[in-house]
């Protein structure tokens, strides 16, 4: 039998697993890995600037396309700077896998330069985990890493490669098939339970669809649409789930949650059937679990068992696939009459559209509003803060306009390199990162790998001088003490200073010229009607990423909000 | 909050004791008691595993259980019937002659075997269900002033007539 370096046999499953790039950021303890890489063309190997960023840049190629992203970084610190990056993907079930060196095996446990326990310190935000222990079994567990990463409920494996093992020479065989008696993920739907399920429905008179991430995952926005147009029943999405249909269509609703649409939260608070698919019935989607669809009886569809009954008790639980669920339901569903429950679900959106207090002057939903005319091929990435809760509320969104958002974890500093990563995976399609001025610090150093590989994304960098999402919640539940969320504060401003003054300090960094130091374009805009030409501006950069810098007021709420822990139709409206 | 018991079958690899132990404290699960030893199968282990909790955490428990790759079976024991059984050490030591008369007529009640002694000390063996080692423990600690327990946790297996727990 051929006999070959582990290196070679770790770049040879990367190829059976149609792997076309890799995100690996080098080290001391996985060189011999990049040697392979460098004598081979097969696979593109990017070079981000940091491993967090790397892991979002594989997350945000892996929601994008589909595929399974993957990471490669050295043991040590190129390992534990991964951290955040893998529990952003685990919440939000993202398959990934990431490789890590190792110090050679007969070092493990010595304490030994850049060893580090990985495996142990990411238990609980991984999918599996696992150290390839002999070099017999690598092609075995590389094979298995891909396999539970993609299937069931999709999520990170981080694989951890001593030096050794990686050039040991061993057969180079790669398994074709996986065998885990532990790991039988199921995606049938028990059609009994699909049916009664059915009869519900049938026999509801407020029946209301709750989609989650899972029909996202799934890809099952077809079968959705069916679903709705031939039911003739309301839609309201999850954040995770928003895109599942188009957000135009006649009975979309909106969001529900802590930032949800007044119509959205009502209908869960009033329906009496609520029949949702591939949620986790997150806090922030429930608020107040007593008080959530309180007067229902839910249906609920997930491929993980675990999501069933874990937040909120449900009537009847059918573990499946999204898409097989809903291609099932399809068989035995027909239209029903909601004309009454619509008619009050419109004066519900008649009487508090979704909408921004003061709209005056440059704000997110003019932004948005001229990205949703603009677009029409487009994934809109978002960093998390205010400026992500507006375009979950605001963003247009059907086939082929997408977002990708970090919701379970809710990472600052996703946003940017997350919009790398789509770039890269989606060459032709426009890419625009929203990002808030705190976040895009996190990993601003993305810029140099953006610049690097000529990508031109568009960066709408809301510029509210302030950690606004946090600054919010001090405006409305802490009597505005402004705590540590002022990012214009320099030592010598007044330690409890309340708001805006026009003496405030210039903002640090200058944005524009920072892009521009990096090789990338920078517009700053501050008047509304900058907008337009803003971005026909950015539009001629082809060549390299260009940050439009909105100068925004940090005064602006996102509403409606529900406070943690109150019920979810208890929402602040204005204020 | 109820007492259960899972048996759990578990890959016999490295980290998956972690993996368990690591599950129920990172989502404050009520771990009383876990022992772990291999099977008839090397590759395969088997848990024993107490714990308390309400109805619905415990069957989230066990879905969390059976997620986890390294996992190839959860039985819930509760409410079957079962042999179960633990190993106890207790060392009584500082006893007075009248003292080790009286553990020798514990020791045939509570049918415990003494397996080592001395003019002072004596160490007792006890194979009985948790609750009758306790009951045990109970009594020595309150009668004698030196003692030194070391307990195994239960381990448990289905039984073959029994139908009744
Ligand atoms: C890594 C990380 N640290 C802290 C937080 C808490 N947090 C959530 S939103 C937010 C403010 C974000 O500020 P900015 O990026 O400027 O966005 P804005 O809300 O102003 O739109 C903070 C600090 C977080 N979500 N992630
Ligand atoms: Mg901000």
């Amino acid at each position: 039998m051929k006999q070959v370096r582990g290196t070679s046999l770790l770049v040879k499953a990367l190829r059976e697993e149609g792997v076309d790039t890799v995100f690996g950021y080098p080290g001391g303890l996985v060189t011999d890995i990049f040697d392979e890489l460098y004598l081979q063309d097969a696979i593109k190997v990017i070079l981000p600037r940091h491993e967090q960023a790397l892991v979002h840049e594989a997350d945000g190629y892996a929601r994008s396309t589909g595929k399974v992203g993957v990471c490669l970084v050295t043991g040590g610190p190129g390992a534990t700077n991964m951290v955040t990056g893998i529990a952003t993907a685990y919440y939000d079930s993202v398959p990934l896998v990431c490789l890590s060196g190792q110090v050679t095996s007969n070092l493990i446990g010595d304490d030994a330069f850049q060893e580090a326990d990985i495996i142990g310190i990411t238990r609980s935000i991984c999918k599996y985990g696992v150290i390839v222990n002999e070099r017999k079994n690598l092609g075995k567990i590389l094979k298995e890493a891909f396999y539970i990463a993609r299937t069931g409920k999709p999520g990170p494996v981080l694989v951890d490669l001593p030096k050794n093992i990686m050039v040991e020479l061993g057969s180079d065989d790669y398994p074709e098939t996986v065998n885990l008696r532990g790991y039988k993920p199921s995606t049938k739907v028990h059609i009994g339970q699909l049916k009664k399920a059915v009869d519900l429905l049938k026999a509801s008179q407020k029946p209301i669809f709750l989609i989650g991430g899972g029909v996202n995952i799934a890809g099952a926005s077809a079968e959705l649409t069916k679903l709705v147009d031939l039911t003739k029943i309301p839609v309201v999405t999850t954040m995770m789930g928003k895109g599942s249909i188009d957000t135009k269509h006649a009975y979309y609703l909106g969001n529900v949650g802590m930032h949800g649409s007044y119509a959205a939260n009502m209908a869960i608070t009033e329906c009496d059937l609520l029949f949702s698919i591939g949620t986790r019935f997150s806090d922030r989607v429930t608020s107040k679990i007593s008080e959530f669809a309180r007067k229902a009886k839910i249906v609920h569809i997930d491929i993980d068992t675990a999501s069933i009954s874990k937040n909120i008790k449900v009537d009847i639980p059918i573990v499946a696939d999204a898409k097989e669920a809903i291609e099932a339901m399809l068989k035995y569903v027909k239209e029903h009459d909601t004309t009454e429950w619509l008619k009050q679900l419109e004066t519900w959106k008649a009487s508090h559209p979704l909408t921004m207090q003061n709209n005056q002057g440059l704000t997110a939903k003019k932004i948005l509003d001229h990205i949703n005319e603009t677009f029409n091929d487009a994934i809109i990435v978002t960093d998390v803060g205010q400026h992500q809760m507006w375009t979950t509320q605001f963003l247009e969104l059907n086939e082929n306009m997408k977002l990708l958002t970090s919701g379970g974890m809710g990472t600052m500093g996703y946003g940017f390199p997350a919009a790398i990563g789509a770039k890269i995976g989606n060459q032709e399609k426009q890419i625009i990162c929203i990002s808030g001025d705190g976040g895009m610090q996190m990993n601003i150093q993305e810029l140099a790998t953006a610049v690097a590989e000529e990508l031109p994304v568009i960066i709408c960098l809301f510029n509210n001088s302030s950690l606004g999402m946090v600054r919010q919640v001090q405006t409305l539940f802490y009597e505005k003490h402004y705590s540590s969320v002022c990012t214009r504060r320099r030592k010598a401003c007044d330690l409890r200073c309340s708001g805006s003054s026009d003496q405030c300090p210039v903002y640090s960094p200058d944005f524009v010229a920072l892009a521009k130091s990096y090789g990338a374009e920078g517009i700053r805009v501050t008047s509304d009607k900058e907008i337009g030409t803003a971005f026909e501006e950015a539009l001629k950069n082809t060549k390299s990423p260009t940050i439009i810098e909105f100068i925004m007021d940090k005064d602006e709420l996102v509403l409606p909000m529900v406070q943690g822990g109150k019920p979810l139709y208890n929402m602040i409206l204005e204020y | 909050m109820e007492k259960r018991w899972i048996s759990l079958f578990v890959e016999n690899d490295i980290g998956v004791l972690a993996k368990i132990s690591g599950l129920f404290a990172g989502k404050a699960y009520n771990l009383e008691s876990l022992t772990v030893g291999m099977t008839e199968d090397e590759t395969v282990s088997r848990m024993t595993i107490r714990l308390k909790s309400d109805d619905e955490t415990f069957e989230q428990i066990k879905k969390q259980l059976n997620r986890c790759v390294e996992v190839i079976k959860v039985i819930d024991f509760t409410n079957s019937p079962i042999h179960m059984k633990e190993l106890l050490f207790v060392k009584i030591r500082k006893c007075s002659k009248g003292d080790m008369e009286e553990l020798y007529r514990i020791a045939e009640v509570f049918g415990v075997s003494i397996i080592d002694y001395d003019p002072e000390s004596v160490l007792m063996e006890c194979v009985q269900t948790e609750s009758k080692n306790n009951d045990l423990i109970n009594l020595l600690s309150s009668d004698f002033k030196t003692i030194e327990v070391v307990r195994g946790g239960s381990v448990a297996i289905e039984s073959i007539s029994k139908t009744e727990w």
